[in-house]
């Protein structure tokens, strides 16, 4: 059994085997398909998934995200590790 | 107006299946093999759902891996770019079964147990051997790299263990686990009284679930259907009639969900009739449930009524003989209070004959199906 994986500014992560994010040409948006779920994360998501590759770690994709939306650093970081530790925890991304 | 396309299509490929569960959810009149779409209109239909906006496609039944083609249709899917899911009750799975399965781009299993308990679970399926049989399949599952769902289908007799069952789930690896109260739909009606659980089964196993999705968040995903009967509020039957889903039964009858051949009346049409685009858009079927619009009072001025969509359709007919009813389970339908004092009653019962499932003849289906009749107008 493997353990939770919890989230914060080390980590990295990417999409589990058998969970697959791509465009949805029907509807023109991004989906998560995922065993018997379906997700479809809202436009803040959508950037924060495309950065989940297993290379970015959230440390990077919090910095980058500072800079591009010119938000405080601590709020970002704080809504960043949120998502992701909610879709770690269904089970969507992986370190 | 166009209708926005359905996210996912349950291919219910077989009703024939090695199990004679008596909580089976499928029609009192399964459909013969010899009645079955054949390999080329399967694939076809798969192509014609990509097309129309499906994105998982879900091979149920009856037993799909009782279909010799099973790997055919998996890898077609694929090559659609659907996501395809098997619902299974895995006792026809092997090893080498299951390696091609996954070559050809399936992408997760979920595996029906009837209890933690072997010779239990085996009267509740009707199949000797079975459970050692899902145990071992559930290895190959997860063997192949495949995510693994389990799901625990729980009624009076089992109800007790669903904290076994929660560790059975972790034992087997899966990273789902549905706790599935029956739905008294098909034979789970016919046997409702004999399944019942009671109110006091119900509020202990909700406990447990909620103490272990705590314990296991990130671990263990566990989701909870519990037997409406004794709910306040009906279940968003299929997300709201013809919204997400669609059903393309064993022969290729096309319906907003498997239990809606049950709704006297309705014209179900097929994959031969027309594409499935124009079916989901224009059939009488369709859209005679779709939105708001037929409904009745309490629903129509209900502020819940995008939520629930009014429950569900064939529950509404099975238990107040009109399928245009609000489902009664809800607690602003005039029968909400006989349907929980039949619920309670029931589950007091001590009623503990089964009707397994299997092929009946039609004469035989109306005989099974009298003591059902009877309790329409409750």
């Amino acid at each position: 059994m493997t353990g939770r994986v919890l989230v914060d500014e080390a980590t990295r992560l990417r999409f589990a085997p058998h969970v697959r994010f791509k465009f949805d040409e029907r509807r023109e948006r991004w989906v998560v398909l995922a065993p018997e779920r379906m997700l479809v994360p809202d436009e803040i998501a959508v950037e924060v998934l495309q950065r989940c590759t297993g290379e970015a770690r959230v440390v990077d994709i919090v910095d980058e995200f500072t800079t591009k939306f010119e938000a405080p650093r601590e709020e970002i970081a704080s809504d960043v590790i949120a998502v992701l530790q909610d879709l770690a925890d269904k089970g969507v991304l992986v370190p | 107006m166009s209708v926005p396309p359905p996210f996912a299509m349950l291919a219910e490929v077989t009703h024939r299946c090695p199990m004679r569960c008596v909580y089976c959810s499928n029609p009192l009149a399964l459909e013969p093999a010899s009645r079955e779409l054949d390999t080329d209109t399967w694939r076809r239909v798969l192509s014609e759902a990509a097309d129309l906006g499906v994105l998982q496609v879900h091979f149920s039944g009856g037993e799909p891996m009782a279909r010799k083609d099973l790997v055919a249709l998996i890898d077609h899917a694929a090559r659609e770019g659907l996501y395809t899911n098997l619902i299974t009750s895995a006792v026809l799975l092997d090893e080498e079964r299951m390696a091609r399965l996954a070559d050809a781009g399936l992408e997760h299993v979920q595996i029906s147990f009837q209890d933690t308990d072997a010779a239990e679970g085996e009267r509740i399926g009707g199949l000797a051997d079975a459970h050692r049989r899902k145990l071992a399949a559930a290895g190959y599952v997860t063997r192949a790299g495949l995510p693994l769902t389990v799901n625990a289908v729980v009624q009076r007799y089992n109800a007790s263990r669903v904290a076994a069952f929660i560790d059975l789930a972790v034992e087997l690896g899966a990273g789902r686990l549905e706790v599935a109260n029956v739905q008294y739909y098909g034979w789970g009606l016919l046997n409702r009284a004999a399944l019942m659980p009671t109110r006091e089964q119900l509020d202990q196993m909700t406990a447990v679930v909620e103490a272990a999705r705590e314990r296991l968040a990130g671990i263990l995903t566990i989701d909870y259907v519990i037997p409406d009967y004794y709910a306040r509020m009906p279940k968003a039957c299929m997300g709201g009639w013809a919204r997400q889903f669609l059903n393309v039964d064993p022969a290729g009858r096309v319906l907003p969900c498997h239990a809606a051949t049950t709704i006297p009346g309705m014209m179900f049409e097929t994959v031969h009739d027309r594409n499935l685009a124009d079916i989901w858009q224009h059939s009488a079927a369709f859209n005679r449930f779709r939105g708001t619009a037929w409904m009745p009072e309490p629903c129509a001025s209900c502020e819940y009524r995008e939520v629930d969509w009014g429950g569900c359709r064939c529950q509404a007919l099975a238990l107040t003989g009109d399928a245009a009813a609000t489902d009664p389970v809800c607690h602003k339908s005039p029968h909400h209070r006989e349907i929980l004092a039949m619920a309670e009653a029931e589950g007091l019962s001590a009623t503990g004959t089964f009707v397994y499932r299997g092929l009946r003849e039609r004469a035989e289906v109306r005989r099974v199906c009298k003591p059902l009749e009877a309790r329409r107008h409750v």
